[in-house]
């Protein structure tokens, strides 16, 4: 009996110590840093899996999609801010497939914090979202990002060895597609 | 004995631990910068209901911002009606739940609903609110004076005088439909709220 309290103690404190920081993280992610744990399932939607260059079913990381570089938009379809954005977002990624040299180096992602899939799809359906979105219904991620209040945008550099590093990082201040096209390139190293 | 009771404390304190101290998440926009007040974590319910699902609803009369009286009655056999009570203005969940309202207006229509927004705040104090979220294609009312009166016929006014975050659905032959007083502390997901609507059909 000992033993096994002895051992469901372990297991609870290793628990605590492992799991606490990924569930509330005091500040958002930055420039500089690594992404925090973020999970997202690999999209049913044939057309995204190869917009993101996943295959597959299951889970997977940012840091997977196939891209030189990765924008995510924390985002929520109750926020004006994002409502505002969301048709300058949209030009962003048309920016970026019309353009033959960068199409397949810069990706873009959204993730609905506290967005159930329902909300997800009705943000997706009013601003004719063309890149993936993903909800986060139960805050999960908006936890880890340190319960950042939204949009906030990230530019996640991936390296050839896998590695990766958030080399921007704002909250909202979006000035328009052609300018954070700008600072995105600049930040990635691709002008 | 005291060593096994120490194990134990140590093993509840571990699982309860990051469940009670991570926050409430709400997800706030940006779009309110420094000008929501901080309420921290409210009993989740602070009121008893007074009406139930099947009763005929409490009529009632509200000034609204764009200047208009506003009745329940005014609906009747017309429009399925929504009404929405936050707690209140500049608050960090109720901030957060009209605006996704506000582009949900073709899902309202496909219901044939009218959405009728209430918090026991001033209109000036919601003309600048709503405004703050851009301009909202739904009434929204003020239940004021006498302070939270509705909300008191409907029993979602809570002890310190704001009212519950609650949503009703009446259907047009004036009938509550559905209600959901729900956590203040959370917002209640919209499909729950178009799920009731879609029962109207």
């Amino acid at each position: 009996m000992r033993r096994i309290l002895t051992v469901l103690t372990m297991i609870t404190l290793l628990f605590s110590i492992i799991v606490f920081p990924a569930l509330a993280a005091n500040k958002p992610p930055e420039k500089g840093e690594a992404l925090p744990v973020i999970n997202l399932p690999v999209p049913r939607n044939a057309e995204e899996r190869n917009y993101l260059g996943l295959s597959g079913g299951g889970l997977f990381k940012i840091p997977q999609i196939k891209a030189h570089g990765v924008i995510v938009e924390l985002f929520s379809m109750y926020c004006p801010f994002c409502q505002k954005d969301a048709p300058g977002v949209n030009e962003l990624y048309r920016l970026i497939e019309n353009s033959a040299v960068l199409k397949n180096k810069i990706k873009l992602i959204g993730i609905g914090v506290g967005n159930s899939p329902y909300e997800v799809e009705v943000f997706k359906k009013t601003y004719d979202v063309p890149f993936p979105l993903f909800p986060d219904k139960d805050f999960v991620i908006h936890k880890v990002c340190g319960e950042v209040r939204t949009p906030y945008y990230m530019v996640v550099k991936i390296n050839e060895d896998g590695t990766h590093q958030i080399v921007h990082s704002q909250l909202g201040n979006y000035l328009g597609a052609e300018p954070f096209l700008e600072v995105v390139l600049k930040t990635l190293g691709l002008k | 004995m005291n060593k096994r009771r120490v194990l134990r404390f140590i093993l509840l304190t571990g699982v309860l631990f990051p469940s009670v101290l991570a926050p409430v998440a709400f997800g706030l926009s940006d779009a309110y910068k420094g000008n929501i007040y901080e309420v921290g974590t409210l009993k989740s319910v602070d009121s008893v209901l007074r009406v139930k699902v099947g009763d005929r609803a409490p009529d009632f009369t509200l000034p609204s911002i764009s200047g208009q009286k506003v009745s329940l009655s005014q609906f009747l056999e017309k429009k399925n009606v929504v009404l929405s009570f936050v707690p209140a203005a500049w608050t960090p969940v109720c901030s957060d739940q009209w605006p996704g309202y506000n582009i949900a207006k073709d899902i309202f229509n496909q219901y044939d609903a009218i959405l009728l927004g209430i918090t026991v705040d001033n209109i000036p104090t919601l003309f600048a609110w709503t405004n703050q979220m851009g301009q909202v294609w739904f009434p929204v009312l003020s239940d004021f004076w006498p302070h939270g009166a509705v909300a008191k016929r409907y029993g979602v006014l809570r002890s310190d005088g704001i009212s519950e975050r609650a949503l009703f659905v009446i259907d047009k032959t004036g009938i509550l439909r559905y209600i959901d007083v729900h956590d203040i502390n959370k917002r209640p997901a919209l499909e729950d709220l178009m799920g009731a609507l879609e029962k109207l059909k």
